[in-house]
């Protein structure tokens, strides 16, 4: 029995695939051996962003290629690159952190509300949300809401007022870590202690045991849950 | 699309033996019973997936076939038709291979005054960095010590890891993730404490993993990229290195790049150059689904070794138990340890467990192929392929409701794309390939046997023995990234080289020829070919 097929069009062009591949796998399917608009095909680097409009539906719809089915009528556009605003800071020495994002992007006080930026977005975050936290200088907000970002960028495509939104909740997360957040102290403790060498003899004298010494400490230790 | 009938009289029988396999005590593997399930169903002990090298410095080792295949290749462009005498970058440091290793690399060389070049085959930080779920290892808790890391780590490795190496890695694995949380990675934290959660992958005896949600290595690989962006640092994106350079001394001088838009070739003259390349997913090896990103096809271990490198264990390949089985648009994709550390079990086609979930990879990978393989109670699906229940629906009862969308959101929502509620069914599983434990042979300063040739990440060997535990990775990366940028910076002050040469392209031909070895296969690979074969008959030019 064969699988039935689907017909798509890539970038205007009018294939037949086996139904249930992804749009990527329909690609390569087709007969390309892509170089851009593919990277990590697990979901997360954001690089097979496209853009869709399905046959006789008006409304433009993006999805990530690697995570998404192939649909019958789709017509499909890879976004492999789409360029974005992304100012010069070191978050080390920012500044006034609660205005940081704000200042290195003063764009995003431009954000209509328009919401096109939360229809297109294929992971379904509330990127106004966190545009929106970022103008009231709430970054521990901002950082919530934009954590999944996987900075496709399909989100500056369609903004009328030209904000790089994941440019600048990437900068707000950062911030948010870096400055509002304090560091841990177990960790600053035990890099204390490497830093005097409290374990440098007991570990010295590890690297030097035998396979056979090591596997008695290694089955007398204890394995804590 | 939900599961199909067949699948769901097996999952009817897991939800059936939930109430009494949460309560029931699987004990651990002995010594010896690890040993000898590894040797029954480890597939790197299956000796039709191996071969002997027979060229080069590691002449006479075994490593598995696909990677052995390239090689043994010819070179993929012709060093006659190189003109190494119009140099197109002429820097201090060039780092190859921009993911987390190549991203910290670069940083630490800047820092240390170097001009620094990173060059990239697909977007920077398009790797398997990028995809880490579970966790980031150091011994920071109270309770824990570098001691026990150390012995987690060797003990994973069947002790067979070198042990200066390990020592690094344990006594600097503090200090990255302090170097992380300075550079703005958001870490999770205990609520109202300074403290980082953490948790317990498999192997290691302690709360040792830390964690960004599920989303680890997006968050260090976003932040790491936008610190290079913050600095006068050169970065390429679609030019793979495919050769590198050595000078008439025989050091190494830099590299030949590809541009994969125009097609031209590109000469780097650097001082010194830091492999980051990391690992070999994608050549598929022994015929696994693989985890990898796209670009994991071993470029950086085949041109080091045509330059003389040496290699260490390739024949330790790393599969993860948990590599999805169904719906097969998912297959390879990898399901975290941490579901395990969160005390998720793993059930057969019965519904019964067969392995304490928190050994270590390799175990766990055996048993779940023996119980598809000679025990047949591997639930099949309709495409063929066998697995085992992960049995999801365990993080949300043992937690709280909601537990699971919160904690692993990714898994939840890819699964949902599907049809499958993975708070209410539980998942198929079948081992993927993971990790390459072995690569290229490095000194505590992250030095090959080449001079200025570095290794850093999972392109070098030797940090984890034959089978690296959860976690170790990335904190791997950190630690010899960091160290490999600042010796390299450092060392290109004192580096005159010589005249650049290919020469041991043409040598490597000639051991080719020595060999007997015909073949038309080109290498390094740069990208895999998922195109169907009857589009390749036909493709033309
Ligand atoms: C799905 C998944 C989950 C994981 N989860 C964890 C985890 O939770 N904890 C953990 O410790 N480890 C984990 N690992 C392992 C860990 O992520 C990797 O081993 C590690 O990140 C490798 O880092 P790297 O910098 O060495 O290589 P990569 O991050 O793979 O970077 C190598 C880079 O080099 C590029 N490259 C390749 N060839 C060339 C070339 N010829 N020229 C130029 N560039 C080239 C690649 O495209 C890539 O960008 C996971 C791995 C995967 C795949």
């Amino acid at each position: 029995m064969s699988t039935p097929k689907v017909r798509i069009s890539i970038m205007d062009k009018r294939y037949e695939v086996p139904q249930g591949l992804t749009i990527l796998t329909a690609y390569e399917y087709a007969g390309y051996q892509l170089v851009r608009g593919v990277g990590c095909r697990g979901g997360v680097c954001g690089a097979c962003a496209t853009v869709y409009r399905l046959e006789g539906d008006s409304r433009r719809r993006a999805c990530l290629a690697c995570q998404t089915e192939v649909q019958p009528g789709m017509n499909l556009a890879p976004i492999p690159s789409y360029p974005t605003n992304r100012p010069a800071y070191d978050v080390a020495t920012i500044g006034d952190a609660r205005r940081a994002v704000v200042n290195a992007f003063p764009e995003v006080q431009r954000c209509l509300g328009c919401n096109a930026c939360n229809k297109i977005c294929p992971h379904s975050i509330d990127v106004m949300g966190y545009v929106a936290a970022i103008i009231a200088g709430d970054l521990e907000k901002a950082s919530d809401l934009s954590f999944e970002c996987i900075l496709c960028g399909m989100c500056a495509t369609t903004c009328p007022a030209e904000i790089s939104q994941p440019n600048a909740a990437l900068l707000a997360r950062r911030v948010y870590a870096r400055h509002l957040v304090l560091g841990s102290e177990n960790v600053q403790k035990r890099t204390a202690e490497l830093r005097a060498g409290t374990y440098t003899a007991d570990l010295q004298k590890l690297a030097s045991s035998s396979v056979d010494e090591l596997k008695k400490l290694y089955a007398a230790r204890e394995v804590k849950r | 699309m939900s599961y199909p009938p067949e699948m769901q009289r097996s999952i009817d029988r897991v939800n059936a033996s939930r109430a009494e396999r949460v309560k029931q005590n699987v004990p651990r593997l002995s010594a010896e019973g690890k040993k000898a399930l590894l040797e029954s169903y480890h597939p790197d002990y299956r000796s039709s997936g191996m071969r002997a090298i027979r060229v080069g410095p590691n002449r006479g080792d075994r490593a598995v076939n696909e990677f052995v295949d390239i090689l043994e290749a010819h070179p993929r462009l012709s060093p006659e038709r190189i003109d190494l005498s119009q140099i197109d970058h002429d820097v201090d440091v060039l780092v190859i291979g921009g993911g987390g290793g190549g991203s910290t690399a670069a940083l630490l060389a800047h820092d240390a005054g170097a001009r620094v070049l990173l060059v990239n085959k697909l977007r920077h930080g398009d790797s398997n960095t990028i995809m880490a779920e579970g966790g980031i290892a150091a011994a920071t808790e109270p309770d824990d010590t570098p001691m026990l890391h150390y012995l987690d780590t060797m003990g994973g490795g069947q002790y067979k890891n070198i042990p200066e190496l390990v020592m690094t890695l344990v006594t600097e694995a503090p200090v990255v993730v302090e170097w992380l949380e300075s550079l703005g990675v958001m870490f999770d934290k205990i609520p109202g404490t300074t403290s980082i959660l953490t948790h317990t992958p498999g192997g290691h005896c302690r709360k040792r993993s830390h964690s960004c949600r599920d989303l680890t290595g997006l968050e260090l690989m976003r932040v790491l990229r936008d610190q290079i962006r913050s600095r006068p640092i050169e970065v390429v994106e679609f030019r793979p290195a495919v050769e590198l350079l050595l000078d008439e001394g025989g050091r190494c001088a830099g590299a030949v790049l590809l541009d994969l838009d125009t097609k031209q070739y590109v000469v780097v003259r650097a001082k010194t150059t830091i492999l980051a390349t990391g690992g070999m997913g994608r050549l598929h090896p022994q015929q696994f689904p693989t985890s990898n990103h796209y670009g994991a096809t071993a470029d950086g271990l085949v041109i080091a070794y045509r330059a003389g490198a040496r290699l260490t264990d390739m024949d330790a390949v790393q599969y993860h138990p948990t590599g999805v089985a169904w719906p097969e648009q998912m297959l390879g994709l990898l399901i975290t340890e941490a579901l395990r550390a969160h005390n998720v079990q793993l059930a057969n086609v019965d519904g019964a467990r067969f392995i304490n979930e928190l050994e270590t990879r390799d175990c766990v990978s055996s048993a779940i192929i023996r119980e598809c393989t000679e025990r047949g109670k591997g639930c099949a699906t309709p495409t063929g392929m066998q697995g085992v229940w992960l049995d999801t629906p365990l993080v949300d009862q043992l937690g709280y409701p909601g537990k699971m969308e919160k904690q692993f959101t990714g898994i939840y929502k890819r699964f949902r794309e599907y049809g499958i509620d993975c708070t209410r069914e539980p998942i198929l599983m079948f081992p993927t390939q993971h990790y390459q434990n072995g690569g290229l042979l490095t000194d505590g300063e992250s030095r090959t046997n080449i001079p200025g040739l570095y290794a850093a990440g999972e392109v070098g060997g030797g940090v984890h023995g034959r089978n690296r535990l959860g976690a170790n990775s990335l904190v791997d990366i950190f630690v010899f990234g960091r160290r490999a940028g600042l010796h390299a910076a450092h060392s290109a002050k004192e580096v005159q080289l010589g005249r650049l040469t290919l020469d041991h392209v043409l040598r490597h031909e000639e051991q080719l020829a020595s060999a007997g070895i015909e073949t038309d296969r080109t290498s390094p690979l740069v990208l895999p070919d998922y195109t169907r074969p009857e589009t390749r008959f036909r493709r033309v030019g």
